[in-house]
């Protein structure tokens, strides 16, 4: 007697214009398993999951469900043979309350408060506008909403980005729960150690195709890493990265200071101070006041306390280009925010060089072309689908953004968790330039929700809680160090 | 895997090819990809088409005359569709363009005593006026460019009226010089006005193309927080293309003045909606980020020449109204239909 598998995927393809996604996908999903989907940028799970969830169409391949196979045309055909997604961002009307947002997707609201109340969420509030709910608890409320149709399948693409890690521990226990009852979790991340820790079973995908199939607890980060990437990059370094210290001779001055800047309900009084040659990394809860800070920095808002001194001017910043201007950049997170999705990749990267009415002139296209180039290779952007940046992989979107800076020439560079969303490979490219960066001289902020990155990247650490900065640590403090100081518990001087 | 019985059957050879085969479509396109990818030479084909159905109904169309009168009427629908383009790839619109130039074209009329120099400025004054107090509202007061721009229709119709009673009072007399350029011929079918058209096309097509300006325009109808983050400050693309929108309107209401031989306090306004039809038609996106000034010199000529072929057709007036509106719809339609299917399915 054979158990029929929950889910099967046979020769599963997909190809946009001349980009192929998925080339030939098997996939097999057990009954009571938690299985990770792996694969670096551009492998093809975000295709693979949109059509297992009928947002997209195969060209070729079969898909069947408890033996049974399926035609899943549309997200409804999905829904009734109970795979139910939980997508990287919650598809949720902002004007809306959280309640009319649920109500226009038919599910069951009482059962969405009885599974909120069962990962101890029953104090959220269905009844405030979307825009107002952070971004953590939306992607909470979009998994109770994907459990009130009691899937046989739930399918969580990137959860637990962002999501700080006691949220993240209510999803471990969401996906045990639901492997108990012999259902199953198709799950996808990014972190490495949470699939060794909690799935049974994965499946990596590299080029659109299925490579490797193993228990992750058995194989390791090794091996997971051996095939996401495949020959080309067996190893990856994961150990700090050699400081080199020397590179340039850290002045005295500091390249950006903030002096008691405190703006709106959330940031109290922070100041910290950066000099050239340096990556100073900042960690938090989330809702510390960080994006309230990196606002401040980059001129996104104005603070109503306290002095931003760039290079030793004061600067008072109404608008990104006051300080853009003095050579202070930003990198956001949400790469939505920072591209035009219509326009090209050359487009994108120059974006920033045209920002003042003197160069709204004939453009020396030569100049423009080195330029973009230089930066490109740097970054080794891939360019096959140039034409509209909202085609490129996540990671590739992300390497663009940063590309348009290093096309303009930089000072400061403030990284918003840049390595959120995306894969292995690309997030040691990042590494290695914010390293490089700073051996060339520029001052680096980067904020991070993944702890470990502050010890390979950073030169030292500033912790924010509260609206305020409540320790500074060495690069090796240590992520109990900062874990323990981000809830503002009292940090033993090392 | 020996344990289960594979059941969903699909080989990776069969895939293979499927992909193959759409990967091959792409890269050596078959003529309906093609035709998608070059939206000009779709709006050129349906130009021809719609020119030889007009030859049936109305021969004079082969004549040098009749391709002189069709370029003729097509230049200020043509420079007031710019003036569309300009805003709509900002993601806006400016219903204020036939109100302008007919203020425009007025005030260079009223005022040709002054000599000819200085009431051409103060025709083209008046656009730059107008559309410097639109991108005002619209960049830095942000009031929407719809709503704002109908206003400013309605408050110039109130200027012209009350004007008429004072300081615009007295004799209206076209300058010469645009009487000129407006209703002369260059030579053989080519009328004088298309000596301005041709200058205008050129700088939008080349300076959307490669300008600074350009560049931010198109990036300012894609992503405004995008634009604020990239240090480009919104609010000054705003203030241009409006500022460029009116002069446009101006120059467009000089040239139909120049046609007509006349001035008119309302000559211009049916221009309105076809400007906005012409600029749609030629493939800008009215959400702004896409398109460009070509595409909109075809949809102008298409106007004209469906405009043209109504007229010949034996029907009443309501029912060629009707007819025109189903034509644009359907031309816009299709439009949306051959381009915008990688649209739908984006992502990777």
């Amino acid at each position: 007697m054979t158990t029929p598998l929950l889910l099967e995927t046979s020769a599963v393809a997909k190809a946009f214009g001349a980009v192929v996604a998925l080339r030939a996908v098997d996939l097999r999903v057990r009954p009571g398993e938690v299985h990770a989907l792996l694969g670096a940028n551009g492998a093809g799970k975000s295709t693979l999951v949109k059509i297992l969830t009928g947002v997209l169409r195969a060209d070729a391949g079969a898909i069947a469900i408890h033996g049974r196979p399926v035609a899943l045309r549309r997200p409804a055909d999905a829904q009734g043979h109970g795979l139910a997604p939980v997508f990287q961002d919650p598809a949720m009307a902002p004007d809306l309350s959280v309640a009319e947002n649920l109500r226009l997707t038919r599910v069951d609201v009482p059962a969405v408060r009885r599974h909120l109340s069962d990962m101890d969420l029953g104090q959220l509030d269905l009844g405030e506008q979307v825009r107002d709910v952070p971004l953590p608890f939306l992607r909470m409320l979009d998994l109770a909403r994907a459990l009130a149709f009691d899937p046989q399948l739930l399918v969580l693409d990137e959860i637990t980005a962002a999501l700080p890690p006691d949220l993240s521990e209510r999803v471990f226990a969401v996906m045990r729960r639901w492997k108990e009852r012999d259902r199953a979790v198709l799950f996808i991340s990014h972190r490495l150690a949470e699939v060794r820790a909690h799935c049974d079973m994965c499946t990596v995908l590299r080029d659109g195709r299925d490579v490797a199939s193993f228990v992750p607890a058995e194989g390791g980060e090794g091996q997971i890493v051996a095939a996401m990437l495949g020959e080309a990059a067996t190893v990856v370094r994961e150990e700090a990265r050699t400081r080199s210290a020397t590179a340039v001779d850290v002045g005295d001055t500091a390249l950006l200071e903030a002096r008691n800047i405190g703006a709106g309900r959330h940031l109290e009084d922070v100041s910290l101070a950066v000099r050239a040659g340096e990556v100073l990394g900042l960690a938090a809860l989330e809702g510390q006041g960080q994006d309230v800070l990196f606002d401040v920095l980059s001129g996104n808002r104005k603070a109503d306390r306290g002095e931003l001194v760039v290079d030793g001017v004061t600067v008072k910043a109404h608008h990104p280009f006051d300080v853009i201007r003095r050579g202070v950049v930003l990198v956001p997170s949400d790469r939505l925010q920072a591209l035009l999705p219509q326009r090209s990749i050359r487009e994108n990267i120059a974006a920033p060089l045209f920002n003042r009415v003197t160069r709204w002139g004939p453009i020396n296209g030569r100049e423009e072309g080195r330029r973009i180039d230089e930066a490109v290779q740097r970054l080794s952007i891939d360019t096959r689908a140039a034409s509209q940046v909202r085609r490129l992989s996540g990671g590739n979107q992300q390497k663009v953004t940063i590309a348009r800076w290093l096309a303009r020439g930089l000072k400061v560079m403030l990284l918003f968790d840049p390595t959120r969303g995306i894969d292995v490979g690309t997030k040691h490219q990042v590494y290695d330039l914010v390293r490089a960066l700073a051996d060339e001289g520029a001052a680096i902020v980067m904020f991070t929700s993944e702890l470990r990155e502050i010890g390979l990247v950073c030169d030292r650490s500033a912790v924010l809680h509260n609206g305020r900065i409540v320790a500074e640590l060495p690069a090796d403090a240590g992520e109990s160090a900062l874990l323990r100081a981000a809830h503002g518990l009292e940090t033993v001087p090392a | 895997m020996s344990d289960v019985t594979p059941i969903a059957a699909a080989t990776t050879e069969e895939s293979t090819q499927v992909v193959a085969e759409i990967v091959r479509e792409t890269v050596r396109p078959g003529w309906r990809t093609r035709l998608a990818e070059q939206p000009a030479l779709v709006l050129a084909g349906v130009l021809v088409v719609l020119y030889a159905v007009t030859v049936w109904k109305d021969d004079s169309l082969l004549t040098v005359n009749g391709v002189r009168s069709i370029l003729l009427l097509a230049c200020p629908l043509a420079v007031f569709a710019a003036s569309q383009t300009l805003c709509m790839l900002t993601g806006g619109v400016d219903l204020s363009v036939a109100m302008t130039a007919n203020f425009a074209a007025y005030v260079a009329a009223n005022q040709s005593g002054r000599g000819p120099w200085i009431a051409l400025a103060m025709a083209l004054g008046v656009g730059v006026g107008v559309g410097a107090v639109n991108g005002l509202a619209v960049g830095v007061f942000k009031v929407n460019p719809l709503i704002m721009t109908i206003g400013m229709a309605s408050v110039l119709l109130g200027v012209v009226t009350v004007g008429l009673r004072g300081w615009l009072a007295g004799s209206t007399d076209v300058l010469d010089v645009v009487r000129t350029v407006g209703s002369g011929t260059l030579i053989g079918p080519l009328p004088t006005n298309l000596l301005v058209w041709t200058g205008i096309s050129l700088v939008l097509v080349l300076g959307l193309r490669s300008s600074g300006l350009g560049r931010v325009i198109y990036a300012v109808g894609d992503n405004q927080i995008a634009c604020r983050l990239a240090g480009v400050r919104v609010w000054q693309v705003l203030l241009a293309v409006y500022v460029l929108s009116g002069l446009l309107a101006a120059i467009g209401g000089l040239l139909f003045s120049g046609t007509t031989g006349s001035v008119g306090v309302d000559q211009t306004n049916s221009y309105l909606l076809p400007s906005v039809a012409a600029t749609v038609i030629g493939g800008t996106s009215i959400l702004g980020g896409t398109g460009g000034y070509t595409g909109t010199i075809l949809g102008a000529l298409i106007l004209t020449v469906l405009n043209r072929l109504l007229l010949r057709l034996e029907v009443s007036e309501a029912f060629r109204q009707i007819l025109y509106g189903l034509i644009v719809l359907a031309l816009a339609w299709s439009y949306v239909r051959l381009t915008g299917q990688k649209v739908r399915e984006g992502g990777g």
